[in-house]
């Protein structure tokens, strides 16, 4: 009776110290943040409600050069344009239907800076390298821009992959700028696609590796973080790139697929641990109760 | 020469030639131990299972990782924690008995305190230990910089510094430290020999001159009771063991050692396999980077209190400079438990609840312990800063008074 109010004692000062080092400190050290916002509210609808027409999109594309100059994008099996350095690489546009929210990308054509949260990177002059889109070239975001808008976000839709691997979003969303070197440390194919120097022009610094990300910050950071890099670091660089809530998910699962590979094996290896160590507990205290029986 | 002859048994020709026999029963079957314990008694063999654990797991680790600036962080985390086999188990199995073997030293230390285990001739037994524990600490720190994460060069970075406060020698004694004017390669290098060589050898040599202490002066029991141990084994031996007042160490010792230790050790490997993160910071899966400055930097959970000494000191009081001030504090904190034993002015070994002054200095001192941890990890801000002056100037303040709260308790019970 007594070792157990010991126990308890020792247990009790045990806990209260973890609480005060670990879930209390962080809690004051990074307060919480709101949630994600996947539909990205703060964004008017640049569309002004038209319907978009896939087909009309798709020869604003192929027949125009406002997105092939910059961007490369594959229709009907057809690769076009071509990707450039311009700031960083270009994204190529084949996967955009797909992988990012439509609200978002309508807003992104029709001012990128605004969109991604980057305005503040352009105050002293400059301008994005991403030009707002202005169809007829008049200057102004008429609502003939707004029915280009949304007949190319239509047409991207139509034509985006049904599904990708994780590995495919994470390159299409994050490796223009990031490298994640672990998913193929000897091939190196997992640099990031804009030469260190360009990227560090564009964006002041070197974005980081990611390799590890997954460990050093939780998911549940990477989810604010990417849905919204403002909210963690204020005046970052980083743009926010809206992707949807089912991408960001298929992120930051390759995050971890790469960065904490063991996972699986982890969990299936702990609990056969307990086991053993449960049943060598129980022949340890048979052991001692016999022996201590002729003591007492 | 002595005497050989033919042996009839691998035992007899070992026993012939090294004395097994005799050796074995000082060393095991007749080494008494008093029978009037707790499970806190198991906390020295609990000890010396998870430094055997630190040891073999490092012995894996050592095999892939590279002390190298450019080289370590990777061969860290992506060579021993997802390419080499079981690699990861080996370094959640290290990292996480580094830090839980911090607490286990803490409550055996408060064991000694609380059942006054350090004095009237246990004294070497005290401060045997308290050199483990710094020894221990300097393994724990510089086995954190060798991942060569943020946490770990930016700790380094604080820590070394520190040294810069000593008068006059202050600055050569830090770049002496280094190896260079900053923490650098040359740093890591040297951190890493201290971490696998210079230090565990200086530990295992420790860890006998502690066993080595115990054997002259005895273990202490719950109630302090003096036993004639040579009476108490005679009476044991003779059969009567339930009147004898004293065990042997095997197996009977033993017996409940390891009945604890396997409790412990369910509870050691769930943290290993499901709640690392207190042991591994996430910080320091970031590489180390020496132009981002970390926006919290802080020590490992079981240095918290002393940091937070060091710290609490926030401000220049009679013209003596913040960092001075708390440098000496810091100071004052690493080696006072050393002479604990010479500040307790009372002459009687009693456990903590039969001295009533001291048993409430006990306890605020665990108390202001905890404190001083929790705050040593928050941010230096606002009301945060004078809770850790607070507690910082409580925890000298305590100290300075033992000597007197010792002593009204030896007066009190007529004593003196």
């Amino acid at each position: 009776m007594r070792e157990l109010k010991i126990l308890a004692v020792v247990v009790a000062f045990t806990l209260i110290t973890y609480w005060g080092v670990e879930p209390y400190a962080h809690h004051e050290m990074h307060p919480e943040k709101p949630a994600p916002d996947y539909t990205f509210k703060d964004l008017k609808d640049v569309r002004n409600g038209k319907t978009g027409n896939a087909e009309a999109g798709k020869k604003l594309i192929v027949e125009g050069f406002q997105c092939q100059s910059c961007h490369s994008v594959t229709v009907d099996g057809k690769k076009l344009g071509n990707s450039i350095e311009s700031g960083v690489m270009t994204p190529d546009l084949t996967s955009a239907g797909l992988i990012y929210n439509e609200n978002f990308l309508a807003a992104f054509i029709a001012d990128p800076a605004k969109a991604g949260k980057v305005e503040h990177k352009f105050e002293d002059g400059g301008a994005h390298p991403m030009t707002k889109f202005d169809v007829n070239y008049d200057g102004a975001f008429t609502d003939v821009d707004a029915q280009a808008v949304a007949d190319i976000v239509a047409f991207l839709k139509s034509a985006a992959p049904k599904q990708m691997t994780n590995k495919e979003v994470f390159a299409d969303a994050c490796q223009r700028c990031h490298a994640i070197k672990y998913g193929d440390m000897k091939g190196g194919s997992m640099a990031a696609f804009t030469s260190d120097k360009s990227v560090k022009d564009y964006m002041g610094k070197l974005p980081p590796d990611l390799s590890q990300y997954i460990k050093s910050r939780s998911e549940n950071y990477l989810h604010e973080f990417v849905n919204d890099p403002q909210k963690h670091l204020d005046g970052t660089a980083m743009p926010r790139v809206g992707l949807t809530q089912a991408a960001e998910d298929q992120v930051i699962t390759y995050m971890a697929e790469v960065g904490d590979s063991k996972r699986a094996e982890r969990n299936e290896l702990g609990p056969k641990f307990l086991i053993y160590f449960l049943i060598f507990a129980v022949f340890a205290w048979l052991w001692k109760a016999k022996i201590w029986r002729d003591l007492h | 020469m002595a005497k050989i002859t033919k042996a009839n048994s691998v035992g007899e020709w070992f026993d012939q030639r090294l004395n097994t026999t005799t050796f074995n029963k000082v060393m095991m079957t007749e080494y008494w131990i008093p029978k009037d314990i707790n499970f806190l008694w198991a906390m020295g063999v609990v000890l010396a299972v998870t430094f055997k654990i630190l040891v073999i797991s490092g012995i894996f680790l050592l095999m892939y990782y590279k002390p190298d600036v450019n080289l370590a962080f990777d061969s860290v985390n992506y060579t021993i924690m997802q390419e080499v086999a079981y690699g990861w188990l080996f370094r959640h199995m290290h990292g996480v008995a580094a830090s839980v073997i911090f607490l286990i030293i803490y409550i055996h230390m408060f064991t000694g305190i609380y059942y006054g285990s350090y004095k009237k001739g246990r004294e070497m037994i005290w401060i045997s230990g308290m050199l483990l524990f710094m020894t221990f600490s300097a393994e724990g720190f510089s086995g954190y910089m060798l991942p060569w994460g943020q946490m770990s060069y930016w700790a380094a970075m604080v820590i070394t510094n520190l040294f810069g406060g000593i008068p006059v020698i202050g600055d050569a004694l830090v770049v002496w430290i280094r190896g260079d004017f900053n923490v650098a390669d040359a740093t890591l290098t040297r951190f890493f020999m201290l971490h696998v060589f210079l230090l565990p050898l200086a530990i295992m040599g420790l860890i006998g001159l502690h066993f080595y202490t115990l054997r002259i002066p005895h273990v202490n029991t719950q109630t302090s009771e003096e036993l004639d141990f040579d009476a108490e084994a005679e009476k044991y031996l003779s059969g009567d063991k339930k009147s004898a007042k004293v065990i042997p160490f095997w197996p009977v010792f033993l017996s409940k050692d390891f009945a604890v230790l396997s409790v412990f050790l369910i509870f050691y490997f769930y943290l290993v396999f499901f709640h690392f993160n207190f042991a591994m910071d996430p910080v320091n899966f970031d590489p180390a980077d020496n132009m981002v400055t970390p926006a919290h930097i802080y020590p490992e959970w079981y240095f918290l209190w002393s940091y937070e000494v060091l710290r609490g000191f926030f401000f220049d009081i009679a013209g003596i400079k913040a960092f001075d001030l708390g440098l000496m504090a810091f100071g004052v904190a690493n080696g006072i438990f050393l002479v604990l034993p010479f500040i307790d002015r009372d002459p009687d070994i009693l456990p903590a609840y039969k001295r009533p002054r001291f048993h409430v200095w006990f306890w605020l001192l665990l108390i202001d312990l905890i404190v001083l941890t929790v705050y040593g990890k928050l941010p230096p801000e606002g009301m945060n800063s004078w809770v850790g002056f607070v507690a910082a100037v409580g925890f000298l303040l305590l100290f300075i008074a033992l000597p007197f709260v010792t002593k009204a308790d030896a007066k009190a019970r007529g004593a003196v």
